[in-house]
Parts: structure tokens; C-alpha cells; sequence
């Protein structure tokens, strides 16, 4: 396992303790510089005890403030904690604002806290495979508990599944139509509901509403559902105990293992083989008399594509 | 590798000033611009500041000042970023700035000084073309 200087005096200094290191680790891993697959083969090892929670739901539900109230109940319950806040990258500029930490001021500056903002950077879902990769350098840094809070729109709810030990699902009272803003497929997700917000009018509309979509499914009895005001703290103190209840049970999860792993896998070897197959394109210059070929109607992008896979496939076949 | 790394910034508001109409329409310019932009806030103060541009590994901060005292405020962000081993952060500084003042925020190691009608432009081009990329 070959990591070059750099990288090795950071991990180095990762597992000492230092918050700028794992803070320049993330940035490099992040930004795939050469390397990082190594690193993370390396830092791999020393991953495995922290406790991951997912926090999710539809923007303005009060997640950020949500994160933050939880955060500092856990460093009161001598926990380190590590979070990584979320936002979508404009499809367009490709930049972002990153305005978690906005509500997360009160943990700011608290030892034992780290928090990492992250944009989606064009990941097709809402989290991408460098935010799991983020978690483990948390983890290795030795963070008890790691806290993703989601973008909450599209992909997200799904990957955040994969990668969390226990998912909260935050909603709350006056988005219309009781709890119909969820979208399908949550409830299976949720580990804990989260009524946030629940000083407002309909609070308890949207309790019920949870409750009678939970009966349809099938042991959806046993889903705890939680409310709270992370504005003022109420209900934070009653949420962080299920929450601990809930990391420590790792019945459920078990399920969820195997897929998990598999799906980290499979992501990393089609962003690793993509990357491979581009870099490759671009240095050949049978790309541009391809292009006007395809341009001229001479030939089509479906035969280019299979012209290129069937030696590939042989190639890979002959090797095996 | 990927694409061409994100530049990433942090904008702050130190001390008691609360006009932050122009910190965040910067915060706004500059995601547009195409940056990763995060925005701290009101009532910052120097530690929590600094505190969060290393845990964001921020290439620059930008500083937004209208209460006067930026080059006390200024000086105090840079003596931080010295103590946490992170002085290589470009610092910019944007706001009121007194003409006479602008001189002396270089001295003390900011690199440049945006005082009002910068156009977004001129800083996200200042910006890129400081930050060496990879």
C-alpha cells in the first residue's frame, strides 16, 4: 500500500488528534487527488466504532437547528461528534451555499465538535460516496457519533439509509395536507420520526397523520415518533435518549448490511471505471473523428458504445 | 483527477456589526460565481471565525466590515489563523472601508480590500486567479 509523504503525515497526525489534518483529509479525499484511494484503504482500518445518524426531511423542517441541539446533547454525554451538513450544488455554476452552520452556532466553537459542510457537487443522488468517505475519516479521527444531515430532496432519503445506523425523518405541522409532503417510501425508512416545530398549530394533526400511515405498513407500531421544538430544546432531551436506545440495538441494521456494502462497492467501481474510460477518451484522437462521424449522421452513439464495450467485455472475460 | 477542485470560502461577520445585506448578497454572488460559499452569520467573533475556516478548510475568508473597527477585528482573525497553523488562508476585506485603511489591512496580510460598488465579478475574478489550483 503505497501513500506518498503528504498524505502520510496527515494521517499521521489524523490519528494525533489534529482538527486541521482531518479537515485537509477530507478536502483532498473530497477532491479525488491522487492518493486517496490508498488513503482511504489506510484509514479504512482504523473506522468501525463510531455511530452514524442520518437526519432527513423536506427542506425548512428545521434539520440544521435539529443537528445542532442534538450535537451539544451528545458532547454533554461526554460524546465526541462529528457533522456532516449537506446542500445541493447549482447545476449551473456548480458553486454553493453552504448555510447549515448558520444554525449550528451554539456548537461552533465546542471541544469535541467538528463540523463539515459539504455540497452535493453534482452527485446524482443527494449524497454522494465522498460524504461516506467523510464519515469514515471522522470516524477514524475517533468521533463517537457522526451526524449527515441531508439536503432532503430526491436520492437522499434512500442513500442516507445506507450509510446511517439509525435514520430520523424530521417533518412538521402546516405543509399542507397533513403529512402527504412526505413522499412514498420514507415510512419504510424512518427509525425515528421527528415532529419538529411543535409549538405551531397542527402539531398533533401530523402525529396522527404518521401514525395511521405507519398501521398500512407492517410493524409499523413500533416506530417511536418524537416531538420537538429544536428552536427552544423541548423534547431534544426525550429524542437523544430513543436516539442512543436506537444506536445501541443493531438488530435492524443487520438486514441493511450486506446491501450497504455492496452498494459502496458498486459506487466506487463505476465512478473509478467512468473516470478510467473519460481519461482514456481524451487523450485518444479517434475521439474527434468519432464525434464528427456521429455529428454527420455516419454513424450513431449506440454502435460507438457497443464498438467499444465488446473488446472490453472480452478483455475483462479473458482476464477472469 | 475530478473536475477542477472547488474553490471554497468562508464569509464572516465579525464583531457587533449587524448589516449583513452585503455580506450575503456576496454569499449569493459568489455560489453564482461558482465557488462553495459558507456563511457564518452575525456576532462572530475571531475564535469561531477561525474555528470554522479550518474545520471547512476554506481557501480564503472574506470579512465583512461596516462597523469601523476592521483593522482591530482583522488583525485579530489573522493573529488566530497563526495560532491554529492555518495562515496561509487568503483574507479579503469588504465593507466601509476608509481609503487611508486599505494600506494598512495589507500590511497586516490581507490580500485584497472590496469596498462598496465591487461588482461580484471583480472578487470571484481576484479570487480564482490568487488561488493556485491543482
Amino acid at each position: 500500500m503505497k501513500v506518498d509523504n503528504d498524505w502520510e503525515k496527515l494521517i499521521a497526525d489524523l490519528y494525533k488528534g489534529s482538527e486541521r489534518a482531518m479537515s485537509r483529509l477530507i478536502s483532498k479525499v473530497e477532491n479525488r487527488e491522487n492518493g486517496w484511494l490508498e488513503t482511504m484503504q489506510e484509514i479504512h482500518k482504523k473506522t468501525g466504532s463510531a455511530r452514524i445518524i442520518g437526519i432527513t426531511g423536506s427542506p425548512g423542517t428545521g434539520k440544521s437547528t435539529l443537528t445542532g441541539k442534538l450535537a451539544r446533547s451528545f458532547v454533554e454525554l461526554q460524546k465526541k461528534v462529528g457533522i456532516i451538513a449537506v446542500d445541493p450544488s447549482s447545476p449551473f455554476s456548480g458553486g454553493a451555499l453552504l448555510g447549515d452552520r448558520l444554525r449550528m452556532n451554539e456548537i461552533n466553537c465546542m471541544p469535541g465538535v467538528f463540523v463539515r459542510s459539504m455540497a452535493t457537487r453534482g452527485a446524482l443522488g443527494g449524497l454522494s460516496q465522498s460524504a461516506r468517505d467523510v464519515v469514515k475519516i471522522m470516524d477514524a479521527f475517533g468521533k463517537d457519533i457522526i451526524i449527515i444531515e441531508t439536503v432532503g430532496v430526491g436520492q437522499d432519503e434512500i442513500d442516507i439509509v445506507k450509510t446511517a445506523d439509525v435514520v430520523l425523518v424530521v417533518c412538521v405541522p402546516g405543509m399542507g395536507d397533513g403529512i402527504q409532503a412526505i413522499k412514498a417510501g420514507i415510512m419504510e425508512i424512518a427509525d425515528i420520526f421527528v415532529v419538529n416545530k411543535a409549538d405551531l398549530k397542527g402539531a398533533d394533526q401530523v402525529v396522527a397523520d404518521i401514525k395511521s400511515m405507519l398501521e398500512m405498513t407492517n410493524d409499523g407500531a413500533t416506530v417511536p415518533i418524537n416531538m420537538v421544538v429544536s428552536t427552544t430544546g423541548e423534547g431534544i432531551k426525550e429524542l437523544t435518549d430513543i436516539v442512543s436506545q436506537s444506536l445501541m440495538n443493531d438488530q435492524k441494521k443487520a438486514a441493511w448490511k450486506q446491501e450497504q456494502v455492496q452498494e459502496e462497492i458498486m459506487i466506487l467501481l463505476e465512478k473509478e471505471v467512468a473516470f478510467y474510460l473519460r481519461s482514456i477518451w481524451n487523450d485518444e484522437t479517434r475521439l474527434s473523428s468519432v464525434l464528427k462521424q456521429v455529428i454527420a449522421r455516419e454513424q450513431d452513439p449506440y454502435t460507438v458504445v457497443k464498438e467499444i464495450m465488446v473488446p472490453l467485455i472480452k478483455a475483462c472475460e479473458d482476464h477472469r | 483527477m475530478n473536475a477542477k477542485r472547488k474553490i471554497r470560502v468562508l464569509m464572516a461577520k465579525p464583531g457587533l456589526d449587524g448589516h449583513e445585506r452585503g455580506a450575503r448578497v456576496m454569499a449569493y454572488g459568489l455560489r453564482d460565481y461558482g465557488f462553495e460559499v459558507i456563511y457564518t452569520g452575525l456576532r462572530q467573533t475571531a475564535e469561531s471565525i477561525v474555528n470554522a475556516a479550518v474545520q471547512e478548510d476554506v481557501d480564503v475568508i472574506g470579512l465583512s466590515i461596516l462597523s469601523g473597527a476592521h483593522l482591530t477585528l482583522t488583525q485579530k482573525v489573522i493573529n488566530k489563523l497563526k495560532a491554529k497553523g492555518a495562515a496561509d488562508t487568503m483574507i479579503i476585506v469588504g465593507g466601509v472601508i476608509p481609503e487611508e485603511d486599505i494600506e494598512s489591512l495589507k500590511k497586516i496580510g490581507v490580500a485584497g480590500v472590496f469596498t462598496a460598488g465591487t461588482s461580484i465579478k471583480e472578487v470571484g475574478d481576484f479570487i480564482s486567479s490568487n488561488i493556485a489550483s491543482l
